[in-house]
C-alpha cells in the first residue's frame, strides 16, 4: 500500500536519513524501530510531506505521491499522528476531534465515528469540553490518535504512541492500535523505540540505525534475532 | 451551532441601531470627545484585525501601520483627485456620498490587501521574530516611498488638490495659472461616528463568527501547532495567508477612516511607533480575545488624552504597562490563559 524507494532527507548538511526503502502491505501493521535519532520520525514526516525529500520516491498505492503537500496527502487517506502528541492545546476535546475531519466531506458520517471511537476510548467521551492543553500524557495521546483517525485514513502513521506515557496505559494504547487494526482493516506504520511491545503487535519490521535500514524482517524473527536483542531489547 | 448564529446575528442589528441612535446624537458631543470617540473606533478596527493575524494565527507582525498608511493614502487620493469625476456621477446628496465614501473605502482596503499578499507570501515562511522584523522593514518602506511621491505631498503631507479648469491638477497654486479658474477639493471629512462604529461592528462580529466556525478554528490550530496542523490536512500557508489578507484589508478601511475624518494625513501618522501602539492594544488585551483587545484599544486609546502632560512620556509608559502586564497577567486584561504544551518527560 506504501512504498518508499531510496528516500534521502537532510536537514541543512545533516543527512537524516539516507536511501531508506521500506514496503508497507495493505492491513498489516509494520514498525520502524531504532535509537534516538536514527531518523524515524523523518521518514514519517517525509512520507507524510511534512519535509521534503532529497531523493528517492514515494508511493502510496503505487501512485508518486513525492513532493506532494500535506493535506494532499492526507486527503488521499494518509493520516500521521506526530511525535510528542502534538494536539491544540487552545482547542477542546471536541473541536480537536473535529480538527481531524477538517477535510472531509461526509459530515453525515462523522457522528457514527465518533461513536466508535468514544467505544474504544471513553475517556475522551467524558472530557469533550476539557481543552486539550490541560489533558494528561496519555489522554492526549488517545486524542491524538483518535483526531487522525477523524479524518478518515486509509492508513495511519504513528509517531512513538508510548512516549513518555505510563506502562499499564501504553498496553492499553496498543491494545486499541491492535483493535483498530483488525476492526478496521487499518493499514498501520508504527515508529517505536519501544522495540519488544512494537514487534509484539506488527508484522513486519525495519530496524533503522543512523539514516539506514540495518536489518529487516517478520516481526517475530527479529525479535528472536540476537542482535536486536542485544541493540534494542536491552539483554545482553 | 446555529442558534448561536442567529444570536450574533440580532446582536448585531441592536448594535447597528445603536450606531444609528448615537449618530444622531453626535451633533450636540463636545468636539474633542467626538475626536477621542473616532479616534477609539478606528483603533478597535486596527487593534481587532491584527489581532487575527498576531493574536489568532499567532504570526508576529509588525507592521499594521504600513496597510493602514496604504488605505488612508489611496482612499484619499481618490477622493480628491478623482472628486470632479465623483461629484459628476453621483452628486452631492447623503446617498452619492455614501457610495463615495465605500467605495474609496473598499479600493484603500482592497490596495492594502494585495500589498497584504505581497509582503505576506514571502514573509510568512519567515517565523517568530524575523517575521516581527521583515513585516516592520516593509512598513516602514511604505512610508519612506510615500514620503517621496510628490502627488500626495511626499514628507509635507497631503491635505487636498487644486485642480483648474484645463485640467491641471496641483498640491500649490500654480503662480502661471493666476487667471484661470480653480477649485480645491481637500480630503473629504465623511467620517462620522455611523461609519467608524458600522465598520467596527461588521469586523468584531465577523472574527467572532468566523473563529467559531470549523474553518475559522484552522486559525488557533495554526498558531497551537503547524506540524500537527498540516498533519491534519489543513493548508498552513493558506491560513495565514488569508489572515494576512483579510488583517489588512481592515487597516487599509481603517486608514481610509482616518484620512477621511483628519482631513490631512502625513507619512508620519504612520510610522514605527503607530504599529507598536496597535501591537501593545493586541497584546494587552490578551492575543486573540476580541473582546479584550476592543477594551485594550479604548483604554490605549483614552490614556494619552488622561495624561496629556506627559505626552513625551506616552512609550516609556505602554512599554511598563506591557512590561507589568507579562509579569502580572501574560494572558493579557481578558484573555485565557493560553496552554502551556506539556513537554514529554522521558
Ligand atoms: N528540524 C531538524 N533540523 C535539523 N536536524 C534535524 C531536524 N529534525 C531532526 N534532525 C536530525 O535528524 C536526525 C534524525 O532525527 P529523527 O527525529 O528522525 O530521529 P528519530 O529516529 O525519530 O529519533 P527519536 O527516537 O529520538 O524520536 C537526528 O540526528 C536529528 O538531530
Ligand atoms: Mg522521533
Amino acid at each position: 500500500m506504501l512504498r518508499t524507494d531510496n528516500l534521502h532527507v537532510n536537514y541543512g548538511a545533516i543527512k537524516a536519513i539516507r536511501g531508506i526503502s521500506i514496503n508497507v502491505p495493505e492491513k498489516s501493521i509494520v514498525t520502524l524501530i531504532g535509537a534516538n535519532g536514527a531518523g524515524k520520525t523523518t521518514t514519517l514526516r517525509a512520507v507524510s510531506g511534512i519535509v521534503k525529500s532529497s531523493e528517492g520516491k514515494i508511493f502510496y498505492n503505487d501512485t508518486d505521491i513525492t513532493g506532494l503537500p500535506p493535506h494532499k496527502i492526507v486527503a488521499m487517506g494518509l493520516s500521521q499522528v506526530p511525535e510528542g502528541r502534538l494536539i491544540f492545546a487552545n482547542l477542546t476535546v471536541k473541536e480537536n476531534l473535529e480538527m481531524g475531519a477538517y477535510l472531509r466531506k461526509d459530515r453525515e458520517n462523522i457522528k457514527k465515528d465518533l461513536d466508535f471511537i468514544f467505544n474504544i476510548f471513553p475517556r475522551l467521551q467524558e472530557r469533550l469540553k476539557q481543552s486539550g492543553g490541560t489533558l494528561s500524557g496519555g489522554e492526549q495521546q488517545m486524542l491524538a490518535i483518535s483526531r487522525a483517525l477523524m479524518s478518515k485514513p486509509k492508513m495511519l502513521l504513528l509517531d512513538e504512541p508510548s512516549l513518555g506515557i505510563a506502562p499499564i496505559l501504553v498496553k492499553t494504547i496498543f491494545e486499541k492500535i491492535v483493535e483498530i487494526n483488525r476492526t478496521l482493516g487499518m493499514t498501520i506504520l508504527l515508529v517505536e523505540q519501544n522495540a519488544h511491545l512494537a514487534l509484539s503487535i506488527a508484522n513486519y519490521g525495519y530496524v533503522l540505525e543512523t539514516g539506514s535500514i540495518i536489518l529487516e524482517g517478520p516481526a517475530s524473527e527479529l525479535e528472536s534475532n540476537p542482535d536486536v536483542r542485544k541493540a534494542y531489547l536491552g539483554e545482553i | 451551532m446555529r442558534k448561536l448564529q442567529n444570536n450574533t446575528k440580532y446582536l448585531f442589528i441592536t448594535a447597528l441601531f445603536i450606531i444609528l441612535l448615537i449618530n444622531f446624537l453626535s451633533d450636540s458631543i463636545n468636539r474633542y470627545y467626538y475626536q477621542i470617540i473616532i479616534y477609539c473606533g478606528i483603533n478597535i478596527i486596527l487593534a481587532t484585525s491584527l489581532n487575527l493575524i498576531n493574536g489568532y494565527t499567532g504570526q508576529f507582525s509588525l507592521g499594521h501601520a504600513g496597510f493602514m498608511a496604504i488605505g488612508a493614502y489611496v482612499s484619499a487620493s481618490l477622493s480628491t483627485y478623482f472628486a470632479p469625476a465623483l461629484i459628476s456621477l453621483l452628486g452631492t446628496g447623503l446617498v452619492g456620498k455614501s457610495i463615495w465614501f465605500i467605495f474609496v473605502l473598499l479600493c484603500g482596503g482592497i490596495a492594502a490587501s494585495v500589498v497584504g499578499i505581497i509582503v505576506g507570501v514571502p514573509s510568512l515562511r519567515l517565523k517568530g521574530d524575523y517575521l516581527a522584523i521583515s513585516t516592520l522593514g516593509f512598513s516602514e518602506i511604505i512610508r519612506v516611498v510615500i514620503q517621496n511621491l510628490n502627488f500626495i505631498g511626499a514628507s509635507q503631507g497631503f491635505r487636498g488638490v487644486y485642480i483648474y479648469e484645463n485640467g491641471t491638477r496641483s498640491l500649490e497654486m500654480v503662480s502661471e495659472l493666476s487667471d484661470v479658474q480653480y477649485v480645491f477639493y481637500e480630503i473629504p471629512k465623511y467620517t462620522d461616528f455611523f461609519w467608524t462604529y458600522l465598520v467596527a461592528a461588521v469586523i468584531i462580529f465577523s472574527i467572532t463568527n468566523m473563529i467559531r466556525s470549523t474553518y475559522g478554528r484552522g486559525f488557533i490550530a495554526v498558531k497551537d501547532d503547524e506540524v500537527a496542523a498540516e498533519a491534519m490536512g489543513i493548508n498552513t500557508t493558506k491560513f495565514k495567508v488569508t489572515a494576512f489578507i483579510i488583517g489588512a484589508f481592515f487597516a487599509g478601511i481603517a486608514g481610509g477612516l482616518y484620512s477621511h475624518f483628519l482631513t490631512y494625513i502625513n507619512p508620519e501618522d504612520f510610522n514605527f511607533l503607530r504599529s507598536v501602539e496597535i501591537v501593545a492594544m493586541v497584546i494587552l488585551g490578551g492575543m486573540g480575545s476580541t473582546f479584550g483587545v476592543v477594551i485594550a484599544a479604548i483604554v490605549l486609546t483614552l490614556l494619552p488624552e488622561l495624561l496629556r502632560d506627559i505626552q513625551q512620556y506616552r512609550m516609556i509608559i505602554y512599554a511598563l504597562l506591557l512590561i507589568i502586564m507579562m509579569i502580572l497577567r501574560p494572558q493579557g486584561l481578558f484573555g485565557v490563559r493560553l496552554h502551556r504544551k506539556r513537554k514529554t518527560n522521558v
